[in-house]
C-alpha cells in the first residue's frame, strides 16, 4: 500500500518492449502537469527500462512497491513540458 | 604467366573464393559505421565489378565477393576515391569493431566510436603472429560481445550513493541485476554489495534524484575466441577509469603477444602456455602510475 494518491492507474503487465514504455508515454500526455500516475509492471526489462525512460522524459519517479508476486507498482509525476 | 602472390592479396583484403580468378574484398570499417556516400560507392563497385550484392560479416566488416583479379587495382582506385580503404586479413589487428555507444545508445556508458576510432589509428593491421579482434561495447548489455574478443572493451561505471539527496524511492533496489544494493528505508541507509556490483550502472541511469553517481569508465576482457576453440576472455583487471590507460594497456598487451606469442597461435593460448600471472603483471607495469585506479 501507499500513502500516495494516484489521478490516474495504468497496468502494463500484459504488454512487452516497446509496447510498454509507449503506453505509459501515450497515458501521461493526457494529463496534467503536476498529476500522478500509478503504473504496475512486470519485475525484469519493464522495471529496468520504463521508469528510466520516463525520468528521461521529465517526470518524477516518487516511489516504488516490490508486490512480490513478480510485478512492481511505481507512482510517478508528470513533469513539465 | 606471373605467379599470384594470395598472402599479399589477402593482407591487403583480398579472399580467394572457391571459385578460379575471383576474390571476396573485404573493406575496412571502424566501429561498424559507414557513411551513406561510402554506401553509395560500394553499391556501384558491387554491381560494376562484383554480382550485385554484399556480404555482411560477423564482426561489422562488409565484403563484396566476385572480384574479378584483373579488376583488382581498379577497385582499390574507385573505393579510395570515397575514403574507403581494403580491410585486414591474416595475422594482424582486425577489425575495431564497436556498439553505437553513449553518442547514440541510451544505454551507452562510453563513447564507443570514438575509441574505436582511435584504436583503429593506433593498433590496425598491425602484424602479430595471429589474428586480433578488438571490440567495443558500450555498457553491460555487451551487444558487442566484449568477451568473444582476443581484447574486449566494455563501459561500466563505479556507482556511488549519496545520502542528501535520496527518497528511499526502491528503484535502484528494484533494477540492480545482481541484487547487490540493499535499501532499510527504516533507518534509511543504502548499502551495495561491492562483490556482487557489475558496474552496469542501471542504479545511476535510473535513479530519480540523482542520488547516484556514477563514474564511467573500462572494464578489459582478454584471451577471448570463437572459433575452432571457444574461449570466454578474462577480466584481470580492476575498472579502469582513464582512456590513456586503457591505451598504454592495449599497446602491453600487443607487445606482450609480439614477444612471446608462436607464429599461428591464438592469443588465448599464449596466454595459457606463457601464464596468466606473467601477462597480468606487465600490464600493472604499464599502468603502474595510476594505482589509485586499484583502490575498490
Amino acid at each position: 500500500m501507499s500513502d500516495i494518491k494516484a489521478d490516474v492507474f495504468l497496468d502494463i503487465t500484459n504488454l512487452v518492449c516497446p509496447m510498454t514504455f509507449v503506453k505509459a508515454k501515450a497515458t501521461m500526455e493526457d494529463m496534467e502537469v503536476g498529476q500522478i500516475i500509478e503504473i504496475r509492471m512486470n519485475e525484469g526489462e519493464p522495471i529496468q527500462n520504463v521508469p528510466r525512460s520516463l525520468k528521461e522524459e521529465g517526470h518524477e519517479i516518487l516511489k516504488v512497491i516490490n508486490n512480490n508476486d513478480g510485478t512492481y507498482t511505481i507512482f510517478v509525476k508528470k513533469g513539465g513540458q | 604467366m606471373k605467379e599470384i602472390n594470395y598472402s599479399e592479396l589477402k593482407k591487403g583484403g583480398f579472399m580467394r573464393q572457391v571459385q578460379k580468378g575471383y576474390f571476396s574484398m573485404r573493406l575496412r570499417v571502424v566501429g561498424g559505421r559507414l557513411s551513406a556516400e561510402q554506401l553509395k560507392k560500394i553499391y556501384e563497385v558491387a554491381n560494376k565489378y562484383g554480382r550485385g550484392y554484399v556480404h555482411l560479416t560477423a564482426r561489422q566488416g562488409v565484403e563484396i565477393p566476385f572480384i574479378r583479379l584483373e579488376d583488382i587495382e581498379a577497385v582499390k582506385k574507385e573505393l579510395s576515391e570515397a575514403g574507403i580503404e581494403p580491410g585486414a586479413c591474416g595475422p594482424r589487428v582486425r577489425t575495431i569493431t564497436a556498439c553505437q555507444g553513449s553518442s547514440i545508445c541510451p544505454n551507452g556508458i562510453i563513447d564507443t566510436t570514438e575509441l574505436a576510432n582511435e584504436c583503429d589509428k593506433r593498433y590496425y593491421a598491425q602484424e602479430l603472429p595471429h589474428k586480433f579482434k578488438i571490440g567495443i561495447t558500450g555498457c553491460g548489455n555487451n551487444c558487442l560481445k566484449a568477451e568473444e574478443n582476443d581484447l574486449g572493451i566494455k563501459g561500466a561505471v563505479k556507482p556511488e550513493w549519496e545520502k542528501s539527496s535520496c527518497t528511499f524511492c526502491g528503484l535502484c533496489q528494484a533494477v540492480c541485476p545482481t541484487k547487490a544494493i540493499q535499501i532499510d528505508e527504516k533507518n534509511k541507509k543504502i548499502t551495495i554489495d561491492r562483490d556482487k556490483c557489475t558496474y552496469c550502472g542501471r542504479c545511476v541511469k535510473s535513479c530519480p534524484t540523482n542520488s547516484w553517481k556514477g563514474k564511467p569508465g573500462y572494464l578489459l576482457y582478454f584471451g577471448g575466441m570463437f572459433g575452432n576453440n571457444i574461449a570466454l576472455g578474462k577480466q584481470i583487471l580492476p575498472i579502469l577509469f582513464s582512456k590513456e590507460d586503457v591505451h598504454k594497456v592495449i599497446q602491453a598487451t600487443l607487445e606482450f603477444y609480439k614477444k612471446y606469442g608462436k607464429q599461428g597461435e591464438r592469443f588465448r593460448n599464449t596466454l595459457e602456455r606463457v601464464g596468466w600471472d606473467i601477462f597480468k603483471k606487465e600490464l600493472e607495469k604499464a599502468i603502474e602510475n595510476e594505482r589509485s585506479d586499484f583502490d575498490e
